[in-house]
């Protein structure tokens, strides 16, 4: 086995302090976001080259995937993984919204009243 | 419905392409290592956020400049800019400079990343590759008990985790490679099929300046991982070709690399190129850096010089390839921007290196002023398949375009 650990390293910090252009947490964001570009991109191009060997190799054509048009059931189906989608991808956003509506404490607020006698 | 569908990928088809190569294009030398689908996918990504990032984003920040960062400055402070370092610090206070900035940094950061995870998890493969390259090979000359001149120790050049140097195991030559398959990402594929188009332009504007010169030995200073150098040794294949750099992994891999693209003449031979007392005066024909001048230091510059004019025969040639000095008729935006590498890019001394005169440092190593050699080049490179950089007016990354300036001096 190798010692070396790509996980623990391929990410590693050069040296030299790190300048920031940004607010420092927009900019780490911004880079997470980057990170995602890149990774979506990489699926694009895997389903890409997907498309292209089925073609190819005659399983399908792409016109055949650009008039795809599901039926009611399929529509349904993909309409609520979409739905499932953003609602994960949003949540922080959901509980805000609810927290507006609610007058709550704390868990540390509540950790001190139910740590009394 | 269906006919806007199918109209799609025609209209697309029309519009002319101009951006980067795929991936694949770059060669597969011996030393290559194993990419999957996604690891390519993930460097074309890369090359075109470079490219967006000139071509795109970069045009705002001269128009954020020329519309409000310079008119704002000359309103309250009653003047113009004095030099490239207040324009800079000006430009760090605007939205767009900041912005571009961000990107371009973590751009870099995650191009390290995605070329280290490639190396680091075949790490054991590649090492073993190179051993068994370069074991008891005379052409591979390394000294483990160099120092590290403080420029290379003091920081990680272009933000390169472990810089030139270091070795995550024994006979490591990760680093090396990962800075092989990676040029290609932040060039956008200006630097060809091998990395190489400064190298090619270096031996091209050799024969063509010098028609008549037979360099019997050529000496390359700061040759990195030797991708410059093998054109070079390529088109004099009756020299003896000496490649030196202050780090193993980068000597072992070249040879290794060089050795499996069939160019046999190069030593690479490890040391610090401000003192190489091993090498006897007046013993080459030719000597030359690559992109390396800039890595160094101000102080360390002129024992360069001085090694090189001790080093050359009477009549042999010296000359140093960089991006163009920051004369007085460089705007100063420009400055300001070429600038970015060395603030941003952990490049320090670009900035002193590259507003010195060189021709009087020459003169100072002992060159005379009137054999002293200045020129321009440009990546030469497979057009069928890559991007020119002497053509290419869509975009000006400033200090990262492949076409450079030469200096020199016929001892």
């Amino acid at each position: 086995m190798s010692t070396i650990d790509p996980l623990a390293l391929a990410g590693a910090k050069s040296k030299g302090k790190r300048p920031y252009f940004l607010d420092a947490d927009v900019e780490r964001l911004t880079n997470v976001v980057l990170v995602l570009t890149q990774e979506l991109a990489v699926l694009r191009e895997r389903t890409d080259t997907l498309e292209r060997l089925l073609e190819q190799s005659g399983v399908l054509t792409r016109q055949e995937i650009e008039t795809f048009s599901p039926t009611k059931q399929q529509a349904d189906e993909r309409g609520a993984w979409t739905q499932e989608y953003l609602a994960r991808v949003f949540r922080i956003l959901q509980q805000e919204r609810e927290a507006l509506t609610r007058d709550e404490a704390s868990s540390e607020d509540v950790a001190e009243e139910l740590a009394k006698v | 419905m269906s006919s806007l569908v199918s109209d799609k990928p025609k209209a697309e088809a029309e519009r002319a392409y101009d951006g980067p190569p795929d991936y694949r294009v770059v060669g597969q030398h011996g030393m290559f290592p194993e990419l999957s689908h996604d690891e390519i996918a993930r460097f074309n990504f890369l090359a075109h956020m470079n490219r967006h990032l000139s071509t795109q984003i970069m045009p705002g920040v001269k128009a954020a400049f020329d519309t409000r960062v310079e008119p704002q400055f000359k309103a309250t402070q009653g003047r113009g800019f004095k030099d490239r370092h207040e324009v800079r610090k000006a430009l760090l206070k605007d939205t767009m400079f900041q912005w571009w900035s961000a990107l371009r940094r973590a751009t870099m950061e995650t191009r390290q990343q995605a070329g280290r995870w490639v190396t680091l998890r075949q790490a054991d493969a590649l090492n073993a590759r190179a051993k068994a390259l370069t074991n008891n090979d005379a052409r591979l000359k390394l000294n483990p008990s160099l120092p590290l001149p403080r420029y290379v120790e003091a920081i990680d050049h272009h933000c390169m985790p472990g810089s030139y140097y270091t070795e995550l195991s024994e006979g490591d030559v990760t680093g090396p490679c990962n800075y092989d398959i990676g040029i290609f990402a932040t060039t956008g594929g200006m630097l060809g099929r091998y990395n190489d188009g400064g190298g090619q332009a270096i031996a091209a504007w050799v024969k063509k300046t010098l028609p008549g010169l037979k360099p019997r030995r050529i000496l390359d200073i700061g040759a990195g991982l030797g991708h410059n150098v093998l054109p070079i040794a390529q088109a004099f294949p009756e020299a003896e070709v000496v490649a030196i750099d202050v780090g193993a992994p980068m000597l072992r891999y070249g040879l290794a690399r060089a050795k499996t693209l069939g160019v046999d003449n190069v030593t690479f031979v490890q040391g610090d190129v401000s003192n190489l007392a091993d090498l006897a005066d007046e013993s080459f024909d030719m000597i030359h850096s690559c992109m390396f001048l800039h890595e160094t230091s101000f102080a360390s510059m002129p024992k360069i010089f001085a090694e090189t004019h001790r080093l050359l025969k009477q009549g042999g040639i010296v000359f140093h390839v960089e991006q163009p000095q920051y004369t007085p008729d460089m705007p100063l935006f420009e400055q300001a921007m070429r600038d970015w590498d060395a603030f941003y890019n952990n490049e320090p001394f670009w900035t002193k290196m590259h507003e010195v005169d060189l021709d009087t440092a020459m003169v100072a190593a002992g060159f005379a002023a009137d054999k002293l050699i200045h020129g321009g080049v440009a990546a030469v490179v497979d057009p069928d398949v890559f991007p020119q950089a002497a053509e290419d007016t869509k975009q000006e990354d400033y200090g990262r375009k492949a076409a450079w300036h030469v200096v020199g001096a016929v001892k």
